[in-house]
């Protein structure tokens, strides 16, 4: 705070509104009680008492989206789970952050060959802000994610600057690239489809004014 | 009773409907056609000194080799095969019935071949068979609710077979 700071006696702290907004916010990051597989087994271990999220604000695991801030997609997503990751997302209030945890919805994972049922990255669903990898990752992991997010907020510029949370990159769009046999053969056309599809999810992506 | 009584009590009573046997396998089984599926269940069920109570697994099986030249050396005919794997409490012993079909019905890509369903013989065909139908696609005519069991209601295909190609997308996802 430049010159203010230390200018007054030892009670007093001087901050921005928007400091501790941000400090407010990342200091109670709850995540939503989200278990897709066996990832979800070291989600509960880095929530228990020995690595204890509690620590950094997000042992509060809420059982609706709309009482959390986090989305932490644990474990395999499949084609059938894809469309409810993707309304539970939507049911969570602004700002929202998701980590994706575990190879899985990284990019697929082990069933990125021969899995017909996996999303290949739950990125493909959700806009992702944190890549934790791992198969399982160690809790530690999952809590390095975690601050990675927690710098995030910090960084949030919202109130002062209206500046939407960052979209991350690189971010995929859930665009389907078919093949040039099932693909539209109108370059044109094909081309406003998907600036019409990247738009759109960018305006689902950002979240509204703080 | 061993496999040979059980194979030789069924031989007595269905005679030549019962069409091959095998009694040296890990699993001895007998094959039946479709058609005479459930009469042979119920007989296994039912015959006091068989009592089949419980059936332990229906499973689907594709012989396939989509490749041409080890199709040749493979050693059997593109087929489908559904097994159904018996148990008894009453005398502990087990047994396997198979029912062969066509991949597929009438040589014609993408009809299902048909089977009777079971659950009028075992409930506990019920989900077994709905998965078979999922991802090995055999028809089973009669059965009660005849739904998917884990991919979603809309999917296209029975990925299981050895022919299946994977979706290259899905409600706007991205297959590979």
């Amino acid at each position: 705070m430049g010159w203010l700071e230390g200018r007054f006696e030892e009670s007093v702290i001087t901050s921005t509104l928007e400091q501790v907004i941000n400090w407010a916010r990342e200091s109670s990051m709850w995540p939503m009680t989200f278990g897709l597989a066996c990832c979800a087994i070291e989600m509960m271990a880095s929530g228990a008492s020995r690595y204890d999220m509690d620590r950094f604000g997000a042992g509060a695991f809420r059982a609706t989206p709309r009482q959390a801030d986090l989305m932490i997609v644990a474990g395999t997503v499949n084609y059938k789970m894809a469309s409810r990751v993707r309304r539970l997302y939507n049911q969570m209030p602004d700002p929202k952050f998701v980590i994706a945890m575990g190879a899985c919805t990284c990019g697929g994972g082990p069933y990125y060959k021969y899995g017909y049922n996996v999303v290949k990255g739950v990125d493909l669903v959700v806009p992702v802000d944190v890549y934790v990898p791992g198969c399982p990752p160690r809790p530690e992991a999952l809590l390095e994610g975690l601050m990675r997010i927690q710098d995030k907020v910090r960084g949030m510029k919202d109130l002062t600057k209206n500046q939407p949370v960052e979209v991350p990159i690189p971010s995929r769009t859930g665009y389907v690239l078919l093949p040039p046999e099932l693909s539209d053969p109108d370059p044109l056309k094909e081309a406003e489809k998907q600036n019409a599809f990247a738009k759109r999810t960018k305006e689902q992506a950002a979240p509204s004014k703080a | 009773m061993t496999p040979a009584d059980i194979t030789a009590a069924l031989e007595a009573k269905f005679g030549d409907r019962i069409k091959a046997k095998k009694l040296d396998a890990i699993d001895p089984f007998v094959v039946v056609d479709a058609a005479d599926l459930v009469e042979v269940c119920r007989f296994l069920r039912d015959d006091p000194a068989l009592r089949f109570e419980i059936l332990s697994c229906v499973s689907g099986v594709d012989y396939f080799e989509p490749d041409p030249k080890k199709a040749l050396k493979a050693g059997f005919e593109p087929h489908v095969e559904v097994v159904y794997h018996l148990q008894s409490f009453t005398h502990r012993h087990r047994f396997v019935v198979k029912v062969s079909l066509p991949r597929w019905k009438g040589d014609k890509p993408g009809d299902l071949p048909e089977v009777p369903s079971v659950t009028g013989v075992w409930l506990a065909a019920d989900w077994h068979e709905r998965e078979v139908y999922d991802l090995s696609g055999v028809w089973f005519t009669g059965h009660p609710d005849p739904r998917r069991m884990l991919l979603a209601e809309d999917w296209e295909g029975h990925p299981l077979r050895k022919d299946y190609e994977f979706p290259l997308e899905y409600h706007g996802m991205r297959g590979r």
